[in-house]
């Protein structure tokens, strides 16, 4: 029980992260019909930036965690500018490739600033871990679940309050219908990635604690969120988070009760399942978009 | 007439192969290019699932290692010759192919990429993770050299003609596949399935037989590898290493049988240059990928030509 | 029951697209050999009716019958196998193609060299090819297209790219041909030639279920017309009876004065 419990928690954790990434993909995918295989090394990025702010620098925790995401959607908003934008036939295949060129570029920039080696910081707040029924839950992890639950209530607000969300969702229906009742679709596009990528930066930002950041930290977290998209229906907000959630905790009872080393398989196993028996996701609704 | 050019182009290729062989005598140039070799038959396979048929897969690479584990471990740890474990390399790849095929071939665009990635990624994790088998994630070592009757093909010049007469026979054998009517059935899948299918084609069944096939050319390069490098490990079947074949297709030139040639031989010698860049690689490799697909998105061989046409046009008012 | 002079039955066909009811109870057959206009305005259910015919959706009730055999359970390319052929209404052309091998997919049905045989090139696969080719050539020449043989069928005008299809379904040697909206983009002396060529088409022993816009075109060269509305069959009839249709006129007539 005490057993379960414990896996629950980092189940739990790993889920929120993965929930953030995969909020990510989909809101980027919803509004452009993109999925962008540079993802996750904008969480590193994040994950990074947030360490030598907060620990090398000294920054307060507040604004070294919102500069950091600041600077990583400004690098996203000029990988739209730059690398998306003048593509004049946006065929999936080129935009794959496209994607995965920036990754490797972005790792590269990693390198070259951070070194090879893995960097760390401490926990947002300094208390000793919560003892729950006998289980140990980090503090860290109650600031991570913290976090998740308001951006995405955040991003709610955004999608249904905002006319600039509404606007977006109008582009994720039909980016042409959209663009003839005047909303600016470019600019739309444009953000979408700036949100996309900033997201990615708070799920850096919130690991940095609980994991050794490096620059090549990004590509499994990226296919992992991607896979925890999908799962939940891509292009879909609460999809996004049911996938994150879900996949964190199976992949932490199959680390627990099966092997350590299968811990990456699930991702992709569950991938596949979705593909073959639901390619619209758990909550997807195929091809209607929704966020 | 067409069939002539082909032929001569073939001829000259074929020459320029010999002469290479005979005359490079510096070992590292000719590892280098039994790795182009290597390469194109990777590139080529892939060339004919998503250049041809539109099909795209992002986890080519796991054939690659299917053909590379499977004669390893049956020469090595069960002592089967190299020439019969052959068969059962590209055989088993075919099989799991086939396998695979039937479901995720449904998909199509973005869903089949992840599909094709999610295999990938699994495939390797089991190389990865099956220790007892293939020795896990610190490689498998010890695999014999190809024996073909009395010839051992160890040195840098014997192995250098096989892989490329290899490669000579799959260029050929590919080239009369696009020229049939399988090659032309294919391409109308390309461009529009649902049409294909209202003319009388099978696409079911053909985009399963281009897979099948396709997965069978790379596991014979993984063959070819495994005892080449005498060592393998799950790194070199990785996902980066299935997105490195995309590349050289698409960089190459989708739907080119020598655009395949030319994105496998840049893609093996572009490592090389860029060791001059020491750090910068990475950010040099990247922007590369980058600006080709953006200025070039139809590949160097096609972009060049187009960039010709555009030229000669506007000579021509 | 079926009838010889029958060549398709079309049994009580219904199809909805969520709440669009797009066909509901469409029951009528097509002659042997003649030439059956399908009428309708817009969204009335005419492509849908075609996509049901040739399978690229099942029916969700009722049955199409080829020669007195239900082809139900049958895949698109089947279908075409036995001998039903269709044009699109927005041309679907392999555009990546010359107009030359758009045909000779078109006659992917009527050659057999399969992935082996391509490989190994016996002088059988050879010769399958060559009369392949000249199957083609001939096709182009019956569209007056030969010329254009070598040029990628994008590069053509769009009426043409039309011929273009209607030469690609005839290469499957059909014995049922769908023409939907073949004269849409063609201007006055080329919609002449068409119907001409649909003449031609049906006196090779083609049946044909033309859908059509233009209607001096339908009118002129229809045995029968059958006219659809909102998904249901309204009239079936000799052209000039269905021209004095009062529900034809209505549902016409309702339609314009929206
Ligand atoms: N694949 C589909 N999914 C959902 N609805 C569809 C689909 N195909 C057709 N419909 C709907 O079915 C109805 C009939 O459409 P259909 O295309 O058959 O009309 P049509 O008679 O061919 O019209 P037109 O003259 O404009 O070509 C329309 O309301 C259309 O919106
Ligand atoms: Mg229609």
């Amino acid at each position: 029980m005490q057993e379960i419990l414990q896996y629950l928690f980092s189940g739990l954790t790993n889920g929120a992260i993965y929930a953030v990434i995969a909020l990510g993909f989909s809101m980027l995918y919803s509004s452009t019909e993109l999925i962008n295989f540079a993802h996750g090394e904008f969480v590193m990025l994040g994950s990074l930036c947030m360490v030598t702010l907060a620990a090398n620098l000294g920054f307060p925790l507040i604004p070294a965690f919102f500069l950091s995401i600041c600077a990583v959607a400004a690098a996203g908003l000029l990988f739209e500018r730059l690398a998306i934008r003048p593509v004049r036939h946006p065929e999936p295949i080129v935009l794959i490739i496209i994607t995965v060129g920036a990754s490797i570029f972005l790792r590269g920039v990693g390198m070259l600033i951070w070194g090879k080696n893995a960097h760390s910081m401490p926990p947002f707040s300094q208390h000793p871990p919560l003892d729950v029924a006998g289980a140990r839950l980090l503090v860290q992890s109650i600031w991570i679940l913290v976090i998740v639950a308001a951006l995405t209530a955040a991003l709610q607000m955004f999608y249904r309050r905002t006319l600039t969300g509404k606007a977006m969702t109008a582009c994720a229906v039909s980016k042409k219908a959209a663009w003839i009742v005047g909303i600016p679709t470019k600019w739309m596009v444009l953000l979408a990635f700036g949100l996309s990528t900033g997201m990615g930066a708070v799920a850096g930002a919130i690991i940095a604690p609980i994991t050794m950041s490096s620059y090549d930290m990004g590509t499994m977290l990226g296919l992992k969120g991607f896979c925890a998209a999908m799962l939940g229906g891509l292009g879909s907000l609460w999809g996004a988070i049911l996938g994150g959630f879900l996949l964190g905790i199976l992949e932490a009872l199959g680390v627990g009760f099966i092997s350590s080393g299968l811990k990456d398989a699930t991702a992709f196993v569950l991938l596949l399942l979705v593909l073959y028996v639901r390619p619209q996701g758990i909550i997807g609704a195929g091809e209607v978009k929704r966020f | 007439m067409n069939d002539k050019a082909n032929k001569i182009a073939y001829a000259v290729f074929a020459l320029a192969v010999i002469l290479l062989g005979w005359q490079v005598d510096n070992e590292y140039y000719l590892q280098l290019m039994i790795f182009i070799g290597l390469n194109t038959l990777l590139a080529l396979s892939l060339n004919m699932l998503m250049g041809y048929a539109g099909q795209i897969s992002l986890g080519h690479a796991a054939f690659y290692g299917i053909g590379a584990y499977v004669t390893a471990i049956l020469t090595t740890t069960y002592q089967v010759a190299p020439l019969l474990a052959l068969p059962a390399a590209v055989g088993t790849a075919m099989l799991v192919a086939w396998f695979v095929g039937i479901p995720t071939l449904r998909l199509s665009g973005y869903y089949l990429g992840m599909g094709t990635l999610g295999f990938g990624m699994i495939v390797h994790i089991v190389f990865r993770e099956w220790s007892s088998l293939t020795g896990g994630a610190s490689g498998f070592v010890g695999i014999p050299p190809l024996e073909i009757g009395p010839v051992v093909f160890a040195s840098g010049k014997n192995y250098f003609f096989l892989v490329w007469s290899v490669v000579m026979l799959c260029l050929i054998m590919c080239r009369r596949i696009i020229d049939s009517r399988v090659g032309r059935a294919l391409r109308s899948i390309h461009d529009g399935e649902k049409a294909a299918a209202a003319v009388g084609v099978d696409t079911k069944k053909l985009k399963l037989q281009v897979f099948v096939l396709s997965a069978g050319m790379a596991a014979l390069a993984g063959f070819l590898y495994a005892h080449l490098v005498y060592f393998i490990s799950p790194g070199t079947f990785s996902f980066v290493a299935s997105i490195r074949i995309v590349t050289m297709v698409v960089i190459g030139g989708m739907a080119s049988i020598w655009g395949a040639l030319l994105g496998a031989s840049l893609l093996t010698l572009l490592p090389e240059w860029l060791h001059a860049f020491s750090e910068f690689e990475m950010v040099v490799y990247g922007l590369i990928l980058m600006s080709v697909m953006i200025f070039l998105p139809r590949g160097l061989t096609r972009g060049v030509l187009d960039v010709y046409e555009r030229y000669r046009k506007s000579h021509e008012r | 029951m079926s009838d010889n002079s029958h060549l398709l039955e079309i049994k009580d066909i219904h199809k909805a697209f969520g709440g669009v009811q797009a066909l509901c109870d469409i029951d009528f057959d097509l002659e042997k050999d003649a030439i059956t206009g399908l009428i309708g305005p817009n969204g009335a259910g005419k492509t849908t009716l075609f996509n049901v015919i040739t399978g690229v959706f099942p029916a969700d009730r009722g049955e199409i019958r080829l020669a007195g055999q239900s082809v139900n359970n049958r895949a698109v390319h089947e279908r075409v196998e036995l001998g039903i052929a269709r044009t699109f209404q927005n041309v679907e052309l392999f555009e990546n193609m010359t107009v030359l091998e758009n045909i000779l997919v078109g006659l992917h049905t009527r050659t057999r060299c399969g992935m082996i045989d391509s490989i190994l090139k016996f002088p059988r696969i050879r010769r399958e090819e060559k009369q392949a080719r000249k199957r083609a050539a001939e096709l182009l020449e019956f569209v007056d297209l030969a010329d254009y043989a070598p040029r990628r069928s994008s590069d053509l005008p769009f009426g043409w790219q039309r011929l273009v299809e209607v030469a690609r379904a005839m290469a499957a040697a059909p014995r049922l041909l769908l023409l939907d909206e073949p004269a849409a983009g063609l201007n006055m002396s080329e919609t002449r030639r068409l119907g001409d060529l649909i003449h031609q088409i049906r006196d090779q022993g083609i049946t044909i279920l033309l859908v059509e816009h233009d209607m001096s075109l339908t009118m002129s060269i229809s045995d029968k017309i059958v006219v659809l509305d909102q998904g249901r069959k309204i009239a079936e009839d000799t052209p000039r009876a269905v021209q004095s249709d009062e529900a034809v006129m209505a549902a016409y007539l309702g339609k314009a004065q929206h």
